[in-house]
């Protein structure tokens, strides 16, 4: 059996510059970061980490009421963003609307602050008659792909492959697979994850959220820097068109890159920590599945969220794998981690940077730990083709993908 | 509380909680076709009037039977003088 080519037609962001990839690609280019101080409240007042990378500048009613009801703001960011890479895919309405276009959009949990609204009721009476019945379509697993697919009208597939911070990156595989063997024409594929305190406090408790830059919050995180000090946590959504070649040409759609391997492993070393070396088990599996060498890839978007040990593993299993010639960076030093969002956001970075033939650096990225592996290092912008690049993503949970893009030249 | 102060809370809570015109809000306003809710709402708004006038109206019959805006008021009404009395 043959597998169709698939490509990307279209992409849409929600980060936290705001709306729209120019907006994204734009602030990467020029080296801003993203990153604020934690607004003070009750439920931020124990955490020992006070930076965030949130979004600003949305106004949900935008979105019918009938359609946001069933909303939190994942939600919400999923359909912005996915409003974007639908007018870039330039697919019409009745094309949109086919058994052959699909939805796969996860989160890494259902809406955290839809849940303790809820508990905050709840353990005072155990009572569920004032339970509003939108609430069970926010906090559902699949509420972004649900709400995506009813705000657009997509009657294909509905995947959710939820997998905390590796979860857009699978989305996509799944999504790419799902059309290679002809299952689906054109997905909608990404994640979505909204800002709650519980996010910064789970790497609070594991000693892996930013703490040391408290006053100073544009200098973390610092991804592959010696003076790193963990994660600062972020919320957006990253959507991404894509569909076999065979429908891009034939509806004459722009197409920005080529999805050629895909690969998702198992870490059962450990739930928290990262394996070196099941981390570059992912990475060959992904260059085998596109019938590639190591030596081929000419750049790596890494997973790198700037905490100690998983910089290392990530670091040196890139070093065995490419040696010290391959160019690496992470964008998490200028948007944070923006969990479920931050695979495909990253993927639309750098698509945006395969077309502008630049690299981008590793914001803080000031002084290299080179137990991280002795790269040299992107310490600024730098102009360069890229024929394949491959992107990164690793999960508590012991879940790790990796995704290859391949450069489009009508080819 | 009289009935008009009664219609006026009605009015109010269903414009909150459903993001309502209070222009809209006339007697004989259909509730699904000219204030746009469905049946989610409906329930919703059961959800609400219980909150608000602190009874419980969601096993009755004659709930489910309404289809306007007076239909409500009146039924409220109805139901808090019957607690009064």
């Amino acid at each position: 059996m043959s597998l169709k080519r698939v490509v990307i037609t279209g992409m849409g962001a929600v980060s936290p510059y705001g709306i729209g990839v120019e907006n994204l690609i734009s602030n990467l280019i020029k080296g801003k970061s993203a990153v604020q101080s934690l607004q003070k409240n009750r439920d931020t007042e124990s955490l020992k980490s006070k930076v965030v990378a949130i979004v600003q500048g949305i106004d949900p009613k935008e979105i019918p009421r009938k359609y946001r009801r069933s909303m939190s703001n994942m939600s919400i960011y999923a359909v912005i963003a996915t409003r974007e890479a639908l007018q870039q895919s330039i697919l019409s309405k009745e094309a949109l609307n086919s058994e052959k276009v699909g939805v796969a959009i996860s989160s890494t949990i259902g809406s955290a602050e839809t849940i303790q609204k809820f508990f905050e009721g709840f353990v005072n009476d155990h009572n569920f008659e004032k339970m509003r019945t939108s609430l069970f379509f926010q906090i559902m697993n699949h509420t972004c792909a649900a709400n995506v697919a009813q705000y657009f009208g997509i009657k294909g597939r509905i995947l959710s492959p939820s997998a905390a911070c590796a979860t857009s990156c699978q989305a996509l595989g799944y999504a790419y697979e799902m059309i290679a063997f002809g299952k689906q024409d054109i997905m909608i594929c990404g994640g979505a994850d909204e800002y709650h305190p519980i996010f910064t406090g789970t790497f609070d408790v594991m000693n892996a959220a930013s703490t040391k830059y408290n006053d100073k919050p544009i200098l973390t995180p610092r991804p592959f820097d010696k003076n790193r000090d963990g994660i600062v946590c972020g919320e957006g959504s990253g959507i991404i068109v894509i569909e076999s070649l065979e429908s891009a040409i034939a509806r004459s759609a722009k197409i920005f890159a080529e999805v050629v391997g895909f690969a998702t492993v198992s870490d059962t070393s450990s739930i928290a920590n990262p394996d070196s070396y099941a981390v570059e088990l992912c990475m060959k599996e992904a260059l085998k599945d596109a019938n590639i060498s190591p030596d081929e890839i000419d750049y790596v978007n890494a997973h790198a969220t700037a905490t100690i040990q998983g910089d290392i593993s990530e670091g040196q299993a890139i070093y065995r794998l490419f040696g010290e010639n391959i160019k690496v960076s992470s964008l998490k030093g200028h948007i944070g981690h923006t969990m479920a969002a931050s695979g495909s956001l990253e993927i639309i970075a750098t698509i945006c940077m395969m077309n502008k033939n630049i690299l981008i650096p590793t914001l803080n990225l000031e002084d290299e730990d080179t137990e991280c592996g002795n790269f040299k290092y992107i310490k600024q912008l730098e102009e360069a083709k890229i024929k394949f690049s491959l992107k990164n993503n690793f999960a508590l949970g012991g879940i790790n993908a990796s995704v290859v893009l391949r450069r489009y030249d009508n080819d | 509380m009289t009935e008009k102060e009664i219609v006026a809370i009605i009015n109010k809570v269903l414009c909150d909680e459903f993001e309502l015109d209070l222009d809209k809000m006339k007697p004989e306003a259909l509730i699904y076709e000219d204030l746009g809710l469905d049946s989610l709402d409906r329930v919703d708004m059961v959800i609400v009037l219980e909150g608000v006038f602190n009874f419980k109206i969601r096993e009755e019959e004659s709930i489910r039977k309404i289809r306007t805006l007076g239909e409500i008021h009146k039924f409220v009404i109805s139901k808090i003088t019957m607690i009064l009395c």
